[in-house]
């Protein structure tokens, strides 16, 4: 069905909802690179002002991608909930902008219509979003999981101990946990990204990780974030994995371009659920995503970035994720160009996340081929903890020797809490003052040379 | 009165991964922001930097191996940084300049985002593997030295020189710590429209990562079980280092 708008004296046309989206999606390289970008700044304009008109059903109505070629339409069209959407059924999306910003409009309130709401819609009303307002609702909302504690509850922001190692050297790893430690980080999880993706490998990781958290009875989880099927298959050899991995993107062909689908993800979850190693809860999955995978799999439909990362998050979320985390500057300059577009795009994740009822985390960073620096990562950082994200990136010095890339680290994480008053998992925070790593208040304290931590290496 | 270390400091000499850095406040110390700054510019000019495709063919050519030079679809750097589907495509002349050779393996070196790791460890790695190529018998078809592309490219030329199977040697992005650190990126029977999840990938070939014989050793084991299985990707899980990593075996005169 094709769209319309006049603005003064001309009239712009849009072929159908997938142009109109992308017209109205806030500029970005990879949509200029697919050709689906608005070719000026008054056609991006009248973009959003047609969309703003549309009736939030037309969203579920017209599927940007075939229900019949896509597994991932047919998850979002079959799992919709009439009812919980009932309360905004006859709103348009400029309405639903509004309705997201009544003060009424509570955590319960979105909580309850989450189910109701497609990713379609979540990304539609962010494209007629400022950033204050991505920043306003989502902090609304709380997205709490739950495995060995509890995460993504109000006051709260988590780190990812991330201590990868570019050949994943057991002591260099290792090292590299404890430092996380010692700074505070590592209640999101422990995760390792691997820089071979041979079976006996990642199993030397998981087990290394295993060791550490028993040893000192760290109220967190670990992750090594091989292939999901690697991770089936380290489960079946007995390996002792907590979390189940996998990176995922909003349409089938580009998550067959990771080599996944549905039925796979659903066979890696039973696996992990069967370890049954969660103490508090059973949130086994940890997903990673970012705008631009889908194009870059050739696999994009003609439909904009953002609207299939939003849909990824429909992907998440029918698996019960402990964690979700848009790693929203490492795909590079080509779908992503500069720290405006990153910073936009980390802000639209987390609200289309939370909003759809995702636990969403996010991996702040950029190549060194963007043009973007630490200036814009602290930037996004300050963004993300005013909106309450779930979790972030610790990163020792920011700088990721494996994946060559730049993040936030172990201080940067301090930074926030401090700024904000933003407090650990409560299972975490009580193992770091046992452990005397905290004081009375909360801050780091000075650990000595001889804490039992260290005294182990 | 500069921040100092952390008490656990000895451990940074167990990872090049920045540990033990001390904190003013909750902030890195001063000299640290600077270090910072710094490894950040080397990375960035690490980008920019052209490949010299010259001295790269000539260490090729000193291993006896012929080497052929073309070019990506795209221009120059800038159009390549934000263009990756022409980085993915050969230029219309070096399409029409590369005819079959059909053979075992293809190899392709590519600047990628790093020449710098290119200039540091293609040779050297191509050197380490001729030994296992000559013990498995395998033809080795011309080395293809190729400028502003991306990993994809290898499909169209392997598909070109009708290879069973095709190594891209590329640049990976530069990290602050690694400016110049290589990738091999395997594919069985390449061909235009490939996906990733059909490649093998071995990463972090760089002075503190893996050797070029150890990176030689895994291409080798991938490359023998991509043959034998007529398959890579994520169905062909690397299980090289169950075979102890010894010398490769010596070549027969």
């Amino acid at each position: 069905m094709p769209f319309a708008q006049t603005t003064g004296h001309t009239r712009w046309t849009f072929a159908d909802l997938a142009e109109l989206l992308a017209k109205a999606s806030p500029p970005r390289s990879g949509d200029a690179l697919a050709g689906l970008a608005a070719q000026s700044l008054e056609e991006h304009a009248a973009a959003r002002m047609a969309l703003a008109d549309l009736p939030l059903r037309a969203l579920l109505d017209e599927p940007v991608v075939p229900y019949e070629a896509d597994e991932v339409t047919r998850l979002i069209c079959d799992g919709h909930d009439a009812g919980a959407f009932a309360p905004v059924a006859s709103m348009t999306v400029g309405d639903f902008r509004e309705f997201l910003l009544e003060p009424s409009t509570t955590g319960e309130t979105l909580a309850a219509l989450a189910p109701g709401l497609t990713p379609e819609m979540a990304a539609a009303v962010s494209k007629i979003m400022r950033n204050q307002d991505l920043i306003a609702v989502a902090r609304k909302r709380r997205v709490v999981t739950r495995f060995r504690n509890t995460l993504g509850q109000a006051g709260v922001m988590s780190v990812r101990l991330q201590p990868n190692h570019p050949t994943d050297d057991p002591a260099g790893v290792t090292a590299a946990i404890l430092d996380g430690l010692l700074y505070g980080c590592g209640d999101a999880v422990i995760g390792i990204n691997p820089a071979g993706d041979s079976l006996a490998a990642l199993g030397d990781l998981v087990r290394l990780v295993d060791e550490v958290i028993r040893r000192f009875e760290i109220p967190t989880q670990g992750c090594v974030l091989g292939h999901v099927s690697s991770t089936i298959e380290l489960i079946e050899r007995g390996a002792p994995v907590d979390l189940v991995f996998q990176s995922i993107a909003g349409t089938e062909g580009a998550n067959a371009s990771f080599g996944v689908n549905l039925a796979l993800l659903r066979e890696g979850r039973d696996a992990a659920l069967s370890m049954k190693r969660g103490t508090v809860g059973d949130n086994v999955m940890y997903f990673e995503t970012g705008q631009g995978s889908a194009l870059s799999a050739d696999a994009h439909h003609g439909v904009d970035q953002q609207t299939l990362e939003a849909r990824a998050y429909a992907v998440a979320r029918a698996f019960e994720p402990l964690l979700v985390n848009t790693v929203v500057g490492f795909i590079g300059p080509e779908y992503l160009f500069d720290g405006k577009q990153i910073i936009r795009a980390g802000l639209e994740d987390h609200f289309c996340g939370k909003l759809l009822g995702a636990p969403m985390g996010c991996d702040i960073c950029h190549t060194n081929h963007a043009e973007a620096d630490q200036d814009d990562l602290d930037s996004l950082l300050t963004l993300l903890a005013a909106a309450g994200v779930n979790f972030v990136m610790g990163v020792p010095g920011g700088d990721d020797v494996m994946l060559g890339y730049q993040s936030t680290s172990f201080h940067d994480a301090l930074y926030a809490r401090e700024v904000f008053g933003l407090r650990r998992a409560p299972e975490f925070e009580a193992w770091l003052a046992r452990m005397a790593l905290t004081g009375a208040d909360g801050r780091l304290a000075q650990a000595a040379a001889g804490h039992p931590l260290l005294a182990a290496f | 009165m500069a921040a100092p270390p952390d008490p656990w400091r000895r451990l940074a000499a167990l990872t090049p991964a920045r540990i033990g850095l001390g904190r003013a406040g909750t902030a890195l110390p001063t000299r640290e922001v600077l270090a910072l700054g710094l490894a950040h510019a080397r990375a960035r000019d690490a980008v920019h930097l052209p490949l010299d495709v010259a001295a790269v063919s000539a260490r090729i050519a000193a291993l006896g191996l012929e080497a052929a030079q073309v070019e990506s679809a795209a221009a120059d750097r800038s159009t390549y940084l934000r263009r990756p589907d022409l980085g993915r495509r050969l230029s219309h002349a070096a399409r029409a300049g590369l005819a079959p050779v059909p053979c075992d393996l293809a190899l392709v070196v590519a600047d990628g985002l790093s020449s710098a790791a290119v200039h540091a460890q293609a040779a050297a790695t191509i050197a380490a593997l001729m030994p296992h190529a000559a013990a498995a018998g395998w033809s080795i078809g011309p080395v293809v030295v190729v400028t502003q592309a991306r990993v994809a490219l290898g499909d169209e030329i392997g598909e070109a020189l009708r290879a069973r199977a095709v190594a891209v040697l590329i640049g990976e992005r530069p990290g602050l710590s690694t400016p110049d650190s290589l990738g091999i990126y395997l594919t069985h029977a390449p061909r235009v429209g490939r996906t990733d999840a059909e490649r093998n990938c071995i990463s972090n070939i760089q002075p503190r990562g893996l050797s070029p014989e150890q990176a030689a050793h895994r291409l080798a084991w991938l490359l023998r079980e991509a043959l034998r299985r007529g398959l890579s990707g994520v169905a062909l899980k690397d299980e090289s280092d169950l075979i102890a990593a010894t010398a490769p075996p010596p070549v027969l005169s």
